[in-house]
């Protein structure tokens, strides 16, 4: 005997824009049955995709660790397969928008080119010219430690499109997502560059566009601490100029 | 008609674990090289690996490479050829070095060294007791991995086409593989990709079931190219079912878990894996433990309101060892089961999780076909590496941590191959065929006029069905039959797949149709491989294969010692023999397989 599944239908408001087709963007009304076997929101968009397949996103790993599926969920970023449906209000529809502050591919797809040109400006790899022992180079526990809340990172850019900062200054500030894989690299007892990571962020905008407002912490679905790194990064900064 | 052509020395289709490994072997010896990917490089699928990478580095305790290559025999149940292993368990300890060099974030033991925890399957001393072998970064190793490969291919400069889906292989009269016809996702333009060598590293199938631990772009892009341009798939029979995937949301829970002391229970609060493996118990190769799990769940002793799962305990273990050592279980516990594994059971399901089979490969990455007498020779130009390849080194079971060492490995020799055979070869780029593209172009033509066609969601959802039902854990000879039938009967579906959306950007709609495609070339070649192969091995166990002394458990090594070479033309089967000689050891016999 199998008990009656508890359907419950879900209303949605999406922003809707193909440019091959479309004057301008529009928002969509929709609805989809989900059942209980639908934990997540992504659950819910991969049907409703099953009921309009022109509804464009982007999904891979429905876990969290590919970043992939992040949008502005009810106006603040996301991650779709991360998002609980059970915690939706009843009686409200769910807005779902791009994310903010890039240009829009199509639908809730965004063009990541800026986003992914900042990380790629912070020289986002170790650096280390002393010739390589035969094996693994060592590093104590505690010095692997400092790594911990800024490698975990997947490029998901909730963060940086959360900032009002980024906003205004897309191409010239690093952005939070970008600033804590610099400062992953510079926490690295193994990296040699941190000089030239410090001169590299040492700049009104690169670095110093960033005012605390911690909308970054807000949004991670990783649960990191960008402000906390970006605030590391001052510091140093601070230190060497004394 | 005309089209756009871009010419490379090499091209590399793939930018997870295999494909990276791969660019940096071309980019770094200066070749221009080009890889597609039609995601984002760290949105791969390798990013979801947890436990580690395997490697007997014997940080903790001691270790060698010849016992990982027995143990990886014996979990492959003797299918995997023992050339490809040795050499892999051989180079595993130089893959890892190197990949802290490049950057990874290995987790550390006090000396300094990388930490290593037990696994599944890895013992020391030819199998006695379970050894420390495998190399991780808490349980984000794949992340921890995929990112510092992309990191240091950033640093080397390789070029990127993010967002592509590869189409087809280019093929030529006399069976060379001159490139790819790829599309650009955000325009929906069509160009070939002409290059001396082509390296797949395209990942596994696993959406070809309903219930999968992988992401959705798992969809078999590779070997669908690879099938639809005459080249065979191995072993594709050979489906690894992850012993625990989060009950209902598929979501995996590492085997480090057990690794780290975590053990099984059944509904009665059993550790019933001392029943089935009275000495690895809950470490165990993973069909093993699979198939113990499922036995306890079909004769009642499964846990909740269906009795349809077991339980995974980790309540025993000091909760800094989970928050330090699994913060992401901790994480999917709470997100995908609801349940804090500090204190609660995680309801757990084998789900299909890896592909065995794939492109037949040597141990250099050189993609080979049975041409006259020589049943391995190279494919000139074309190369695969990582879960869209067979080496054969998993054969009809892979253990855990092999898969992230496979890619390592196999990128890399597949690499070195590619850049070897393009130096040695230094003339001008072989002329594409006049067709090259006129097939990717029909294809997408068909899609886009298709009438009263079927639904792609709808297909999609029937093959995962029919494949779970048809050829899971326990197979059956009827329900193979059967299997076969409904199969091909969903495959005159996906002939004529319709899609509503027709605009030139971003259309998903379009590439998931394309999967779909691909999923269905793996679907036939596993499903006519299955019901083809009457033992049991490894990962394929079916009903009418019984235990005597000829057949241990139902193997029957006189008939079936041997690798299945499906074709997509016609649905021929034809066999290879096991590579049983090592290159430098003695063989590892066959025997019994007990943990």
């Amino acid at each position: 005997m199998t008990t009656p599944l508890a359907m419950r239908t879900f209303h949605f408001k999406i922003y809707r824009y193909d440019p091959d087709k479309d004057a301008k963007p529009y928002m969509q009304d929709i609805s989809v049955v989900c059942d209980p076997m639908d934990k997540k929101l992504l659950d819910a968009m991969v049907k409703l995709k099953a009921k309009d397949d022109s509804l464009s996103f982007r999904r891979s790993c429905r876990e969290g660790v590919c970043g992939s599926d992040a949008m502005n969920i009810n106006g603040k970023n996301g991650l779709a397969c991360l998002t609980d449906l059970a915690a939706f209000p009843e009686g409200k529809p769910i807005v779902l928008r791009p994310l903010p502050g890039l240009p829009v591919v199509r639908d809730l797809i965004v063009d990541m080119t800026q986003f992914f040109k900042q990380y790629l400006s912070i020289k986002p790899y170790l650096v280390n010219d002393d010739n390589l022992p035969e094996r693994e180079r060592l590093q104590s526990p505690e010095d692997r430690e400092e790594l911990n809340g800024l490698y975990e990172c997947i490029m998901c850019a909730c963060c940086t499109t959360a900032c009002p900062s980024f906003w205004w200054n897309p191409d010239k500030f690093v952005g939070p997502a970008g600033l804590l894989a610099a400062y992953r690299f510079i926490a690295d007892t193994r990296d040699q560059a941190t000089n030239e990571r410090l001169d590299n962020l040492e700049d009104p905008y690169r670095l110093f566009r960033c005012h605390t407002i911690m909308n970054c912490v807000d949004v991670c679905p990783k649960g990191l601490n960008p402000t906390k790194a970006i605030g590391k990064i001052k510091e140093m900064l601070v230190q060497r100029a004394v | 008609m005309t089209y756009t052509v871009r010419k490379f020395d090499a091209v590399v289709v793939g930018a997870g674990g295999a494909g990276l490994r791969a660019a940096l072997q071309l980019s770094e010896s200066g070749l221009k090289t080009a890889v597609l990917t039609k995601v984002f490089p760290t949105r791969s699928h390798t990013v979801a690996a947890q436990g580690g990478v395997a490697a007997s580095l014997g940080n903790s305790e001691e270790d060698n490479w010849h016992w990982h290559m027995y143990d990886t025999v014996k979990g492959s149940d003797w299918l995997g050829d023992q050339d490809a292993i040795e050499f892999m368990c051989r180079q595993a300890n130089q893959a890892v070095v190197e990949l802290e060099h490049y950057g990874m974030p290995f987790d550390r033991v006090d000396n300094g060294k990388i930490y290593q925890r037990p696994f599944g399957g890895h013992m020391s001393n030819f199998g006695e007791k379970p050894v420390r072998r495998s190399c991780a970064a808490a349980d984000r190793t794949g992340h921890a991995m995929l990112h510092a490969l992309y990191q240091r291919n950033v640093k080397v400069n390789t070029q990127f086409f993010v967002e592509w889906q590869a189409l087809d292989l280019i093929r030529d009269a006399d069976g060379e593989v001159l490139g790819v016809v790829a599309m650009d996702m955000e325009t929906s333009e069509v160009v070939a990709f002409h290059a001396k060598a082509t390296i797949f590293a395209t990942g596994g199938a696993g959406r070809v079931y309903y219930s999968s631990t992988n992401a959705f772009i798992n969809t078999g892009d590779g070997l669908g190219m690879a099938a639809r341009a005459g080249i065979p798939l191995e072993d594709m029979e050979f489906w690894q079912f992850h012993p625990t995937g989060v009950a209902g949301a598929g979501v995996l829970i590492t085997e480090g878990v057990r690794g780290e002391g975590g053990i099984l229970r059944n509904a009665d609060g059993e550790r019933f894996m001392e029943r089935y493996a009275p000495n690895a118990k809950d470490l165990a190769s993973r069909d093993v433990v699979s198939r113990s799990m499922l036995t306890e769940i079909n004769e009642g002793r499964g846990a909740g309101p269906y009795k349809d799962y077991v339980y995974l305990d980790l309540t025993h273990l000091d909760p800094q060892v989970i928050l330090k050592r699994l913060p992401s279980i901790h994480e999917i516990g709470i997100q995908f089961a609801g349940v804090d594994c500090l204190k609660e059971y995680i309801p757990v399901v084998p789900t299909c999780h890896y592909q065995m089979g794939g492109i037949p490969t040597n141990r250099f990455g050189q993609v080979v076909v049975t041409k006259g007498d020589d049943l391995s020779s190279p494919v000139p130009g074309f190369y695969a590496a990582g879960e869209c390849a067979c080496a054969s080194v998993h054969g009809a079971n892979r253990l855990g941590t092999n898969s992230l060492l496979d890619l390592l490995v196999f990128g890399k020799s597949s690499g070195e191959a590619a850049v070897a055979s393009i130096r040695e070869n230094v003339k001008a780029h072989k002329p594409l065929p006049v067709d090259a593209i006129e097939k990717s172009l029909a294809r997408l033509d068909r899609l886009n006029t298709q009438k009263d066609g079927s639904n792609v969601h709808e297909t999609r959802v029937l093959m995962q069905r029919t494949m779970q039902k048809h050829a899971g854990v326990f197979r059956f000879s009827q329900l193979l039959k059967e299997g076969v039938d409904k199969i091909l009967e969903v495959a005159q579906a996906v002939a004529r797949t319709e899609i509503q959306d027709k605009s030139k950007v971003f259309n998903t709609a379009r590439i998931e149709a394309l999967e779909l495609d691909n999923l269905i070339e793996v679907a036939k070649a596993t499903m006519i491989s299955a019901e083809a192969r009457k033992e049991s091995r490894g990962a394929h166990v079916r009903d009418d294969a019984h235990d005597t002394p000829e057949t241990p458990d139902g193997r029957d090594d006189k008939n079936w010692l041997k690798h299945t070479l499906w074709h997509r033309d016609g649905n021929r089967l034809d066999y290879k023999p096991v590579q049983m000689k090592p290159l430098s050891v003695a063989t590892i016999d066959l025997k019994k397989r007990t943990y």
